[in-house]
């Protein structure tokens, strides 16, 4: 790996990394690295100043704090799937975790990591986006909280201000009779997903109560299908749920790529929808 | 692999009940394990990036962003400028000495091979092709520099398309036009074959463009003494490169010594001269430096040659019943922007392969290298056979769906019998031996084929969303390149024999020296089973010697899965000619004439007595040279150089059954399974494990790889992240077995194996996706068949846009 020359500070502390990322707007947080490097690697991006906040504790780790569970932003994807405390309470988020990359990626990268760079494409935006979870970020002015809604601004761009830091995130726990299911669609194991669906249901007699529908790699941020959230409601499970589903598109533009064309990926979005709330609402 | 895999290898040959256990004794039909992996599997290797020189420097080169255009301006003064920069050059700067990189097949006598200077000086034909370079310390600095050099590009159309490229009046890739060459080749009355025929089968296939993706990157490091020249390569061809850089660069050869160190494979991509090779020994003569470079992965995407790339016009006529009466078949081939080193040649490599193991009366072959403004193609894994074999292929499922038969049913009615080889086939190949019934039959045994076709039938009846399609190839490949006489009727500028030396050191042990330069295929564990049975000395006593031409001083190296039939050869003949030496030097000992002497477990005994000497002893006999008879020199030493009077013909029976999800496009292979028949087997676990790797290989092309290149000539698929490659992940177990019918062509009865599995699986995969799809209409699927080609195709059948 080639980057171009950048200077280097690994942060003491997170008043530290803060303060070097407000003095200096062209500097950059590493975290894992795993979609920084390649990047860099690539000359696509000439940062300044790597922060790095791999040495922080204090942004590391999985918290159930009654309500919500709390994952620090440092946590690589490899905590996160295997934690009890996420498998548990919001069990969507290991799901979805377990299909990033690979074993080596998910050693590397970070919970935080990931959705501080708002790739559409990337698994976990979309699951934190329909499970409405808050973002904590860190500056040196204090910590601000930022809604999932309003965090993905557009292409790689967050709400993230310069000179703050993802700290962790705040997933609300959903409580009793929900399902879930992250349906992925990718050409190899590795891939990125050409489509993605993050899908949560509350069951209640045999009907969907309430669902929740993340869409990854649809469009320049991930989006919520709430077309399909709003058309499911109070439907029974069964032969209703196909034709709710077929809004789940909706309001979309997804993009043209080697992989796949927009109106491919709309055709993907109803099914993948389709498929993601049958296996959520334990549907056979 | 464990001792227990390699155990359960040899249970699933023995199951088969095709191929005999060895006796116990002999070496040759082990599953040895490799001698080679323990070093590289614990990193004491030689990589060539591995290496290091006293005073080595680093080059990186400047890649042209345009596909075409005329260089106006170069200026890498303030590259010079750079602290830890010794040097920057333009390719105005070689001009007068970089030559022209070499064709070495000039196909026909139409070809046109253009000057191919390894630098551009006045004109880029291709993205990524090198305008200038920066010699620096350490490759971060000549990285940095690259960026301060400034080139003025005047903008020339790019050429993309290869019957655009061919319509007159289109623009140019080079002055004489975008026309490489043309050759035909007629047997039979074609024309008498096609007229009123009761069924003809018209289709055209796309070979995709594939990027060939060896575990380690290409890596040069060149260097010189003031004298002679020592050039590392990440290459499969030391010999051959030594000679072609020895006319490139005028550096006379017998000071020039090319060392192909550990390589970490090929598939065809390190069988080139290329840019960088010539270009590091210029700088080394230049700068008095040695000097190393190392490409990235995106730098080999593009620049790495690449693969495939043919428009197949196939048409075969047969008869009501399906018997073949006739083919046709008219290429176009995309040579990319030059010919290198066997560019034109690939496509000529399949030109007697379509007809494959079938019997027919007449035959037409004609084929068109297109210049266009791309990366040049060249060999890659089986290098016009599998090419040749898919369009075969596809076009017999596609006749027994003309006819409403069972595709091996179509074959069978067409295919040589096991009791008509040798045979002759349209093409002038002559098939020494083969056996496809019996391949068929156990492939169709281990797949559950009737089982799977009743499962096909009920998904079909049930209009099940994922349908089931069953796939079938029965290849053949000719390999083995190859016979001296017959590449020069090819034209080809070289010959196709192996050099093998056998060399018995004072302590018994044994030098064994091959000319075919190995990339991972485990030359030198088949060459130590092969010479220990032939010497009868232990497994463990024999060291291979090889990829160096001042070690190896004679080879033509490994490509066209000739190492084995070809080199192995001529290891073996080397240890007859020591035998027969050792003979006359045990008999003088002995006091017997060497009639009396019969040879075995190493020792040769006087018959109907006890008197014996081990070879070991005679080694030490020679070596010290106290009494030898007359005439007999103080060596165990010899040399074989082995050249075949004929190609070899593996063969065998592949099955695929996919899964596809007509909703979504998705596909799934749910079984496959592969007979091969490449004859004797010396070391099974090292043949299944080319088997593996080659149907890997095969799927790739199938299902996920394609270098895709934007209409301006930009190659998107620069990264790992854009060319597919699949993982274990994305594959399924494969069942393989193999039958085993012997070459008659040579002494140990081989085959080659190197890229049968290759050659087979790209159209039984691809005729199973096909096979699914029938039903609703679907009568191909473009390759690679990815889920939003095969949605597209079932959704365009739905409309009634495919007929």
């Amino acid at each position: 790996m080639i980057p171009a020359r950048f200077d280097y500070l690994r942060a003491g502390s997170l008043e530290e990394a803060c303060q070097a990322l407000a003095s200096d707007e062209d500097a950059k947080v590493l975290a894992g690295g795993q979609s920084l490097l390649p990047l860099l690697r690539l000359r696509l991006s000439y940062p300044t100043t790597l922060v790095d906040i791999g040495r922080l504790p204090e942004l590391s780790g999985i918290e159930d704090r009654g309500d919500h569970v709390h994952i620090g932003a440092m946590t690589t994807h490899d905590e996160v799937m295997r934690s009890p405390v996420v498998g548990a309470a919001c069990p969507l988020v290991a799901m979805a975790t377990a299909t990033v990359a690979d074993p080596a990626v998910r050693h590397r990268g970070t919970f935080g990591g990931s959705l501080a760079h708002g790739d559409p494409a990337g698994d976990l935006p979309a699951v934190v986006l329909a499970l409405d979870g808050v973002f904590v970020a860190r500056s040196e002015r204090g910590e601000r909280d930022i809604p999932a809604a309003e965090f993905f601004v557009d292409y790689l761009e967050t709400s993230l201000r310069p000179g703050e830091i993802l700290a962790g995130v705040r997933i609300p726990k959903l409580g009793e009779g929900w399902g879930y299911h992250y349906e992925k669609f990718h050409r190899t194991a590795q891939a990125w997903a050409i489509v993605g669906v993050a899908a949560a249901v509350k069951r209640s007699n045999g009907a969907i109560q309430e669902a929740r529908v993340g869409l990854t790699n649809m469009g320049s941020t991930p989006s919520r299908a709430r077309a399909v959230e709003a058309a499911l409601r109070g439907v029974e499970i069964g032969e209703q749920v196909r034709p709710a589903c077929e809004a789940a598109a909706e309001g979309t533009s997804p993009p043209a790529d080697l992989h796949a064309q927009p109106d491919y990926r709309r055709h993907l979005a109803k099914v993948l929808t389709y498929r993601a709330i049958g296996k959520a609402a334990g549907a056979p | 692999m464990t001792e227990l895999d390699a155990g359960l290898v040899g249970e699933q040959i023995a199951e088969s009940g095709q191929i005999a256990e060895p006796d116990g004794r002999g070496e040759i039909g082990r599953a040895r394990r490799r001698k080679e992996d323990a070093r590289l599997l614990t990193g004491h290797t030689r990589w060539t990036d591995n290496l290091q020189q006293p005073g080595m420097v680093h080059v990186m080169f400047l890649r042209s962003p345009m596909a075409h255009a005329r260089i106006t301006r170069v200026d890498v003064s303030a590259a010079r400028e750079l602290p830890g920069v010794l040097a920057a050059y333009s390719g105005q700067d070689f001009a007068d000495e970089q030559g022209s990189l070499p064709c070495a097949w000039p196909v026909s006598e139409d070809i046109v091979i253009p000057d191919h200077p390894p630098m551009a000086v006045s004109e880029v034909r291709y993205v990524g092709e090198a305008v200038a370079c920066v010699v620096a310390s350490d490759r971060y600095r000549a990285a940095d520099a690259l960026e301060a050099i400034e080139v003025d590009y005047e903008p020339l159309p790019a050429v993309m398309d290869m019957h655009d490229a061919l319509i007159p009046g289109s623009p140019k890739v080079h002055e004489s036009g975008n026309k490489a060459f043309s050759a035909t080749i007629t047997s039979g009355d074609v024309e008498a074959a096609f007229r009123d025929a009761p069924v003809v089968i018209d289709r055209t296939y796309i070979q995709q463009r594939l990027i060939p993706s060896a575990m380690e990157p290409r890596a040069v490091l060149a260097s010189t003494d003031g004298d002679s020249f020592t050039l590392w390569s990440s290459t499969q061809i030391p010999h051959v490169l030594r000679v072609m850089l020895a006319v490139t660069t005028g550096i006379p050869e017998h000071r020039l010594r090319v060392i192909a160190p550990d390589v970490g494979g090929g598939f065809g991509s390190k069988l080139q001269v290329t840019a960088e090779e010539v270009l590091c020994l210029l700088l080394t003569r230049r700068l008095g430096r040695p000097v190393k470079w190392s490409e990235s992965r995106t730098e080999g995407n593009l620049t790495v040659h690449h693969g495939r790339d043919q428009i197949q016009h196939i048409r075969l006529a047969a008869e009501a019943d399906g018997r073949i009466r006739g083919l046709r078949v008219e290429l176009l081939a995309d040579m990319g922007a030059y010919l290198m080193l066997v560019t034109p040649g690939v496509p000529m490599l399949g030109s007697s392969m379509f007809n494959a193991i079938y019997k027919m009366d007449a035959y037409e072959f004609a084929c068109t290298g297109v210049f266009t403004t791309k990366m040049p193609t060249d060999a890659y894994r089986g290098a016009g056979r599998p090419e040749a074999t898919y369009a075969i292929e596809r076009v017999m499922d596609e006749l027994a769906a003309e006819l409403g038969i069972d595709p091996l049913e179509a074959r069978r009615r067409n295919w040589i019998r096991h009791d008509e080889f040798p045979y002759t086939t349209i093409s002038g190949l002559t098939y020494d031996s083969g056996n496809y019934e019996a391949a068929t039959e156990r492939a169709m045994a281990l797949f559950g084929y009737d089982k799977l076709r009743a499962e096909q039938v009920d998904r079909r009846d049930r209009g099940d969303p994922v349908q089931l399609g069953i796939g079938v190839s029965t290849y053949t490949e000719m390999c083995g390149l190859a016979p001296s006489r017959m590449l020069g009727m090819a034209n080809y500028g070289a010959g196709g024999w192996e050099h093998g030396s056998v060399r018995m050191l004072p302590t018994g042990k044994v030098e064994v020296v091959t000319g075919t330069s190995p990339h991972g295929q485990g030359h030198v564990t088949s060459w130590s089973q092969i010479a220990a049975d032939a010497l009868g000395v232990p497994f463990d006593d024999i060291t291979v010697l090889h990829g160096d031409t001042a070690v190896a001083h004679k080879g033509m190296d490994t490509y066209g899965s000739r190492s084995l039939v070809i080199g192995g050869v001529a290891v073996l003949q080397a240890c007859e000619k020591v035998k027969d030496k050792a003979r006359k030097l045990a008999a003088h000992l002995l006091e017997c004439s060497p009639d009396d002497l019969e040879f075995e477990a190493g020792a040769f005994k006087v018959r109907g007595t006890g008197a014996s000497r081990t070879i070991q002893e005679l080694a030490f006999a020679a070596f010290t040279a106290h009494d030898l008879p007359e005439g007999v020199e103080a060596r165990l030493d010899a040399d074989a150089t082995y050249d075949p009077e004929n190609y070899s013909f593996p063969h065998g029976t592949h099955l695929c059954a996919v899964e596809v999800d007509t909703e979504t496009g998705m596909i799934r292979i749910r079984s496959y399974v592969a007979v091969d028949d490449v004859g004797k087997v010396v070391n099974p676990l090292i043949v299944e494990g080319q088997v593996h790797g080659g149907i890997a290989q095969g799927v790739a092309q199938a299902l996920f790889e394609e270098a895709v290149y934007d209409a301006d000539g930009n190659l998107l698929t620069a990264t790992m992240a854009d060319y597919l490659l699949p993982s274990a992940a994305d594959l399924p177990a494969f069942t393989t077995d193999r039958t085993e019918t012997p070459s008659t062509g040579n002494p140990l009865g081989v085959k080659g194996v190197g890229e049968a599995g290759t050659i087979a699986s790209t159209p039984a995969v691809v005729n199973a996706v096909v096979d699914a799809l029938r039903p609703r209409g679907v009568h191909d699927v473009q390759m690679p068949c990815t889920p939003e080609r095969v949605w597209r195709a079932v959704q365009g059948a739905r409309g009634g846009a495919r007929s």
